[in-house]
């Protein structure tokens, strides 16, 4: 099976959000592969060695993201590509990137292509269903189980909590959602080999684009940081008084009751 | 500049869902006046739910009805939506963010080559342009943003924005219109519900989560009990999903839900950074935890330091007290 996998680089979990001149301060950030891209490395290795085939791992963005990229084939992933934008672009947006992707897909045979369903940065969710509407893949976002049969696959989606069973058909896109799998972590001989193995690098130019093609749609005005919340108040003295001001509070203060 | 704006409603267990009366609010703004036009699928007759919809401030209601869309498939409904869109020739969409919404609006935007903008928490019109508001890195910051070239397009997230006032006085017209749809690659197999019984965690007006000290799946049983009596849905932390306690369709946190409900009842959370990402930005929280050095206090309205199976029953049996005054 010919398999790949969209990853974003994207912010720590752990990192606070700074702002410095209207844009989040990437300095001395902690970078990650988007966490729910992971869960798509994780299946798409699985997959593979299951049916065989290739896992080929694609970032758009810049140098930087290389050090994801060798994270995901240390994980054992086969393939690596890196879009750089650096050079050409100064804004994008998902349609920016759902153009760019297009043009990289369209002479590569994909069986089967897995996303994140959301990145935990721009959250917007909108990358993997847009692509496999341009490709006219069949699409299935937040899954949490997929088993493929020839070219049947058999999916488990997480909606809004409930379990959706579905049969749908290759070529396919599917986002992962949580629950998916259990990412491995990279093994010393994984990094000592990922260190090996093909990551090619290419830029708008090599996928026949020009700028004014992924000219983005849309447009950040401004970026800031919700206010600071204050701590409350604690309350004290015997747990039943306590419940009972709570209660008291709740509703002629807060008035939520 | 007025603009006639689609709003794409959403019926979920047989009633619509009150995140579409708030995309109708929005709408209301996108449309400087413009008209507003509803838009429903399902299998069954939508002509009520059309009506509800005008109630709340819609103008007319297209309806699209056939067996094919009895559940939610993107494939179905992009494509009877795209049906609709082109007779319509909107100049503004709007629907929520919610799983059909995820699902189906980039669908859309990627047909008809336009922006998106997603899970927008609030609208405004500032000069020429329709501004969204919406939270980046999980609600750690927050972003401004327009459309710049072609309709405007947006999912918002549920409770934000308030919708109008239901006028039964209102009136429009309801018409189904027919599409044929066809080739269906995916086809629903089954359907296992394991969310709480009506409340949706992304729509819940109370939120009652557990943490690790929950300790077992048992310990979430009082949590559910204040949940019930506040017609609350119960969610959870990462740490209580790891550990089994809770399905991960519970979580919330940065991975899992951003929620936003008018009260957010901690139980036995620590407040890991994910964590508060995911709720700090909701009305009033509550902190419920053994340790008063808990980071959860440090966001929370109102806190009490104690043993969360003490308390909540108790806070359980007051509320129940003070709805049977009421």
């Amino acid at each position: 099976m010919n398999i790949y996998v969209l990853m974003k680089r994207t912010f720590d979990t752990e990192e606070k959000i700074q702002i410095d001149g209207g844009r989040i301060e990437e300095e001395g950030a902690e970078f990650i592969i988007n966490p729910y891209d992971e869960y798509a490395i994780e299946e798409a290795i699985q997959l593979r060695d299951e049916h065989g085939g290739e896992v080929t791992v694609v970032t758009i963005g810049e140098e930087e993201s290389e050090k994801q990229l060798r994270t995901a084939l240390a994980m054992g992933a086969d393939k690596a590509v890196l879009i750089n934008t650096e050079d050409d672009l100064e804004e994008g947006d998902q349609f920016t990137t759902v153009k760019i992707l297009e043009a990289f897909f369209e002479d590569k045979e994909a069986d089967l292509i897995l996303a994140g369903n959301v990145a935990i940065d721009e959250a917007s969710g909108q990358v993997g269903p847009r692509l496999a509407e341009r490709l006219n893949f069949a699409c299935a976002t937040t899954i949490t189980s997929i088993s493929v049969d020839g070219d049947k696959a058999q999916i488990e989606r997480d909606v809004e909590g409930d379990v959706e069973k579905i049969e749908t058909s290759l070529p396919l896109l599917v986002t992962c959602q949580q629950g998916l799998n259990e990412p491995r972590y990279p093994s010393l001989p994984g990094i000592m080999k990922a260190k090996k193995k093909p990551l090619e690098e290419l830029e708008l130019d090599d996928l026949d684009l020009e700028e004014d093609d992924v000219e983005a749609k849309t447009k950040t005005i401004e970026i800031y940081l919700p206010p600071e919340k204050e701590a409350g108040k604690v309350l004290e003295g015997e747990v039943d008084d306590q419940v009972k001001e709570l209660v008291s509070l709740l509703q002629n203060e807060a008035k939520v009751l | 500049m007025s603009r006639k704006v689609l709003v794409i409603g959403e019926v979920r267990e047989g009633a619509l869902r009150n995140v579409s009366f708030e995309a109708i609010a929005a709408a209301k703004t996108m449309s400087d006046g413009g008209e507003i036009v509803g838009v429903l699928c399902g299998s069954d007759d939508l002509t009520n739910m059309g009506k509800e919809l005008i109630y709340y401030g819609a103008d007319r209601v297209v309806t699209v009805q056939s067996d094919q869309l009895a559940s939610y498939t993107s494939e179905g409904y992009s494509q009877a939506l795209m049906a609709v869109i082109d007779d319509e020739s909107p100049e503004g969409i709007v629907m929520g963010h919610t799983a059909i919404g995820k699902d189906v609006t980039p669908k859309l935007a990627s047909k008809i080559e336009t922006g998106l903008i997603s899970d927008a928490v609030n609208i405004e019109e500032t000069g020429d342009n329709i501004v969204f508001t919406r939270p980046i890195y999980s609600g750690k910051a927050f972003e401004k943003k327009i459309i710049t070239d072609g309709l405007i397009f947006a999912t918002i997230r549920p409770n934000n924005i308030k919708a109008l006032d239901r006028d039964e006085g209102r009136s429009g017209e309801v018409t189904a219109k027919e599409v044929d749809i066809k080739d269906l690659r995916t086809v629903i197999k089954d359907v296992i519900r394991k969310s709480t019984e009506g409340v949706d965690l992304s729509e819940a007006n109370v939120i009652i989560a557990g943490g690790r000290g929950v300790k077992s799946e048992d310990g979430f049983k009082p949590l559910e009990e204040l949940a019930e009596v506040l017609g609350g849905a119960v969610g959870a932390s990462r740490g209580a999903c790891d550990a089994e306690y809770c399905d991960y369709s519970l979580q919330i946190g940065q991975t899992g839900k951003v929620v936003t409900p008018d009260l957010y009842i901690a139980c036995g959370i620590s407040g890991a950074i994910q964590h508060l990402a995911g709720m700090s930005n909701s009305k009033v929280i509550v902190a419920i935890n053994k340790d008063p050095e808990a980071n959860i206090f440090n966001v929370a309205d109102y806190g009490i330091v104690g043993d969360l199976f003490d308390v909540v029953p108790k806070l359980t049996e007051e509320i129940k007290q003070i709805k049977v005054n009421a």
